[in-house]
């Protein structure tokens, strides 16, 4: 009973079923080890205490009454924290949010809520989910678990790192550009993100639109499918989400790859990829090689465009949706101002951190005329072409193994001041969210440092079942 | 120098849609502030928009009533800019790819005929409204009007005087009341323009800079701010001056435009495509069923007046003017039918009354049936016509029924020559100077009598039989 922390959700679940143990206890013992061991992660933004004790109460009710619950019932979660919750505090990790409450919830913290999940707290992230090391909180750093001088990776390193420390089984993250996959990587757990579309949008708060995705992290890969079976769906708030059938994810939980097909496109294993990180992923190939898998290496000559194409995609969008932070109707307002332009300048002066200022500096310049067709439009066209990449590779192969980011998690700090050097850690995970197909990123060994190091798999449109198959049957030999 | 006047406008028309145009809030004109707001219309973080069906449906609707191609695949875009009443910082409208392009309205301007080219229509949102607070001497937001769908129409530069821009306001005023995809009331801003002018001289091929006036919200507005900046741009270019590109805002009150900014200070927008919402695509049926479902349009209303029910082309230009006046008009017609005497009411008492009380076509004090009644009391004779005004005064005080009303007060006209023969008498009797004027020549005097018998009366006595008896009395 003393290690309920160290459980993965199914086995919690278990737990609930052979009535060893009621959802309060569990959710009281969570609470308390993000008590005690919080204080040196700072995974937390916010602790719903109360709420949570209230939720786990109920949903216990609900078992005693013999009710038939789904299989992520009773299971507390960590949520991310641009995902807006009702009562509960979104702050983006952004001093323009530090006091603001959702009057509504998103609707995937809806379908936890229906699940009867309970939601532990609020997770840390880069402001706006605009960063990969959670170093652009503008409250705290978050540390890695595994090693307390390195960064947990980001934007979602407060739910990464809350699982990698046992104060929550599971949680929600959103990946823009590989914000769910690189600090999945980067603390050893299991993070997917879905296909454009499969999740809805609806209450995430938007960072870019057409490339934002929520989706679940976790210790396993089964909690990982579990989880994604709660959110996924169509939502009639979110015209971008896709009118796909409802399935099964655990379905595919599979341990058998035999005759599958894996590409491995050689430029994401060039120039900049650690040689550890190198060799875990040559391994890793290996494995599925003597799985019965049938590998073989191809080329995605797009791939050395991703990056600017992404970045000026993202940060058009961002500088759009950022916009409405203007001191007005909620978030923070400057207290100087003696006009209507000093409110505007002002309030988002002081309410945004650096990066998302460079940001939306950025994204203004390339969307302002005369420079729209030159950057925007370029990469729109530049976006069909890495789109029509993926769908060629999927002709020939189930999936696209390749590392998740080019190194293990570096020291916090070691980065923060060259956003450039920053950039390069999303070259792998950044052409997934162009192209809007899935992908998955789960541990495949460690470096001398005992860092882990992350593989990244990728399958087509709406085939997330496939990643689940490749991930279980790596897992489970 | 004799100078060539170049207008075009940009028409905003509110939809009448029950929902706003991205979110399920209701879409009503005049309640609390802010009582008609969600997150979605409010611009919370992480809301998203989802187009209401019926915004594109109606603005289809307008397109082919304007004669315009309707655009098979179609995208919305972001608009972007800071205010205080524009929650997101962006508005959503259309760029480049709007719903409906190149139309055309005809329209009758003093007599002749022009045909005004129409460019596009898209579809966007509206802002919300700035109060400003006199008690705390700040300014407040309104969100209630943000997220109600709009249409912008926008014309080629056809127009040539605020005639000609009053004309082509009033024509698509019509059309969209009579497709019943705007109420178009312009006092509560649903239909409001923005003229682009500018001068050439006379004979010169390039247009000459445009200035461009925003937000009238009166055909009154229209016409005097076009007069106004035809006069200002004419003494800027007689003096040898330039007219500068920019926005103008006009002060109705003071009959005066003032400059608000200048093409240096105009905002970059940075419109791209909205990445929240899908591209617009229609089908060859979607567009075939709205065609088909389109009514009969105020040209072919009035036509048909002029040669079926035969009235003069002004007054059916008159009636057709307003959907619910035309409709009124028709309704009644069939109740009592005679259309003419309808339109002949229309022409005189119901304009005037609709001025001296105040009140809408669209929500008379009386109905059409009750107003077909009281055609039927005159044509059966039951009232003489100038009762029928009394009762029409107290139709429009009580909202009551004409027969009520008639014989509630006794209004019923007296056609019993007997009775009238012995009023005749008396009043005859009582004037002999009268005869004697009569007699010498004067006709005046039998409408002396005439007027003290009716006075008599009270208005009631029918007055062919009065003037049949009086003259017999007279010629005898």
């Amino acid at each position: 009973m003393n290690n309920i922390i160290e459980l993965t959700a199914s086995e919690i679940r278990e737990l609930y079923d052979k009535k060893e143990a009621t959802v309060p206890e569990v959710t009281k013992a969570f609470l308390a080890h993000i008590k005690e061991k919080d204080s040196e992660i700072n995974a937390y933004i916010t602790v719903c205490e109360e709420e949570a004790l209230k939720q786990a109460e109920e949903v216990q009710k609900l078992m005693d009454n013999g009710e038939k619950l789904g299989p992520m019932a009773g299971i507390p979660i960590a949520v991310k924290d641009n995902i807006c919750t009702k009562d509960i505090k979104t702050t983006c990790a952004s001093k323009m949010l530090e006091n603001f409450v959702s009057p509504y919830d998103a609707t995937v913290v809806k379908k936890l809520k229906d699940e009867h999940m309970i939601i532990l707290g609020k997770v840390n992230m880069d402001e706006f989910a605009m960063g990969g090391s959670t170093e652009n909180s503008a409250f705290f750093k978050t540390k890695n678990p595994r090693n307390l001088s390195k960064v947990p990776g980001g934007s979602s390193g407060g739910s990464a790192a809350s699982i990698a420390a046992d104060m929550a089984p599971i949680a929600l993250g959103s990946d823009t550009g590989g914000s769910i996959r690189q600090p999945a990587s980067y603390c050893g757990i299991v993070g997917m993100k879905p296909t454009y579309g499969l999740v809805s949008r609806y209450g995430l708060v938007a960072f870019a639109s057409s490339l934002d995705q929520v989706g679940p992290m976790s210790k396993t890969v089964a909690d990982n499918a579990n989880l994604l079976n709660v959110i996924a769906g169509n939502d009639e708030m979110d015209t971008t989400s896709a009118k796909v059938e409802k399935k099964d994810y655990t379905q595919a939980l599979v341990n058998d790859v035999k005759g599958l097909r894996i590409g491995v496109p050689k430029e994401y294993f060039g120039e900049g990829l650690a040689i550890e990180v190198k060799e875990a992923l040559e391994k890793a190939i290996e494995k599925y090689r003597s799985l019965g898998a049938v590998v073989e290496e191809f080329s995605l000559p797009t791939t050395k465009y991703a990056l600017p194409t992404y970045y000026i995609i993202a940060c058009a969008e961002a500088s759009s949706n950022l916009g409405r932070f203007d001191g007005i109707r909620y978030g923070y307002r400057t207290e100087n101002y003696s006009s209507l332009k000093d409110i505007y300048r002002n309030s988002r002066s002081e309410g945004f951190g650096k990066e998302v200022k460079r940001r939306i500096i950025l994204g203004t310049y390339v969307l302002s005329a005369g420079y729209y067709d030159a950057y925007y439009k370029k990469a729109q066209k530049v976006r069909t072409l890495i789109k029509q990449g993926f769908e060629e590779a999927f002709e020939k192969y189930d999936v696209i193994l390749t590392p998740t980011a080019p190194t293990t998690a570096f020291d916090l700090g070691s980065k923060i001041e060259d956003p450039l050097e920053m950039y390069l850690m999303d070259l792998y995970t950044v052409p997934i969210n162009i192209a809007g197909v899935p992908a998955i990123s789960i541990p495949c060994g460690t470096d001398k440092e005992g860092m882990p190091i992350g593989m990244q798999l990728i399958a087509k449109h709406f085939n997330e079942e496939m990643l689940y198959r490749f991930a279980y049957t790596f897992e489970q030999n | 120098m004799e100078y060539e006047v170049i207008i075009g406008l940009e028409v905003h028309a509110e939809l009448s849609t029950k929902t706003k145009i991205y979110c399920g809030c209701t879409n009503e004109y005049g309640s609390d502030p802010n009582t008609h707001c969600c997150p979605v219309c409010t611009g919370m973080p992480g809301a998203l928009p989802v187009l209401n069906e019926k915004v594109v449906e109606y603005a289809v609707r307008a397109g082919l009533a304007m004669d315009c191609d309707i655009t098979r695949e179609s995208k919305q875009d972001r608009k972007n800019y800071f205010y205080p009443d524009t929650p997101r910082a962006y508005q959503i409208s259309q760029f480049d790819l709007p719903l409906c392009v190149g139309g055309k309205v005809d329209v009758n301007v003093e007599g002749e005929n022009k045909t005004i080219g129409i460019t596009r229509i898209h579809i966007e949102d509206d802002a919300g409204k700035l109060v400003h607070d006199a008690y705390t001497g700040g300014t407040l937001v309104d969100l209630n009007r943000a997220g109600v769908p709009l249409i912008e129409i926008v014309s080629e530069p056809d127009m040539r005087s605020a005639a000609d821009a009053v004309a082509y306001v009033e024509k698509l005023k019509g059309i969209l009341e009579y497709i019943g995809v705007s109420d178009c009331k312009m006092q509560e801003g649903s239909l409001r323009a923005d003229v682009n002018l500018s001068l050439r001289p006379v004979g010169q091929k390039e247009f000459g800079t445009r200035t461009e006036t925003k937000n009238l919200n009166s055909f009154r507005s229209i016409a005097r701010s076009i007069e106004f900046e035809i006069e200002r741009q004419k003494a800027v270019l007689e003096a040898g001056g330039v007219v500068y590109q920019e926005t103008r805002r006009w002060d109705d009150e003071k009959g005066e435009g003032f400059s608000m900014r200048t093409k240096e200070n105009a905002n970059d927008y940075r419109y791209f495509p909205e990445p929240d919402l899908l591209p617009i695509n229609l089908s060859e049926e979607y567009i075939e069923n709205i065609k088909k479902s389109l009514p009969e349009l105020p040209e072919s209303r009035k036509a048909r007046y002029m040669s079926e029910l035969n009235l003069p082309e002004y007054d059916a230009g008159i009636i057709i003017s307003s959907k619910a006046l035309s409709d009124f008009f028709e309704e009644a017609g069939k109740v009592c039918g005679n259309y003419k005497a309808v339109s002949n009411w229309i022409m005189s008492d119901i304009i005037r009354a609709s001025r001296e009380y105040e009140f809408e076509y669209d929500n008379m004090p009386y109905t059409a049936e009750q107003f077909g009644h009281l055609i039927q009391l005159i044509d059966s004779g039951k009232i003489s016509g100038s009762i029928a005004k009394t009762v029409f005064e107290e139709m429009i005080k009580t909202g009551n029924e004409p027969e009520k009303i008639v014989e509630e007060k006794g209004l019923a006209q007296v056609s019993d020559e007997g009775a009238i023969k012995e009023v005749v008498d008396r009043v005859v009797a009582a004037n002999p100077q009268s005869i004697i004027d009569y007699k010498a020549g004067k006709d005046r005097a039998l409408g002396f009598l005439v007027g003290q018998c009716m006075k008599e009366m009270k208005g009631k006595g029918n007055p062919q039989i009065l003037n049949k008896l009086i003259l017999e009395i007279l010629n005898k």
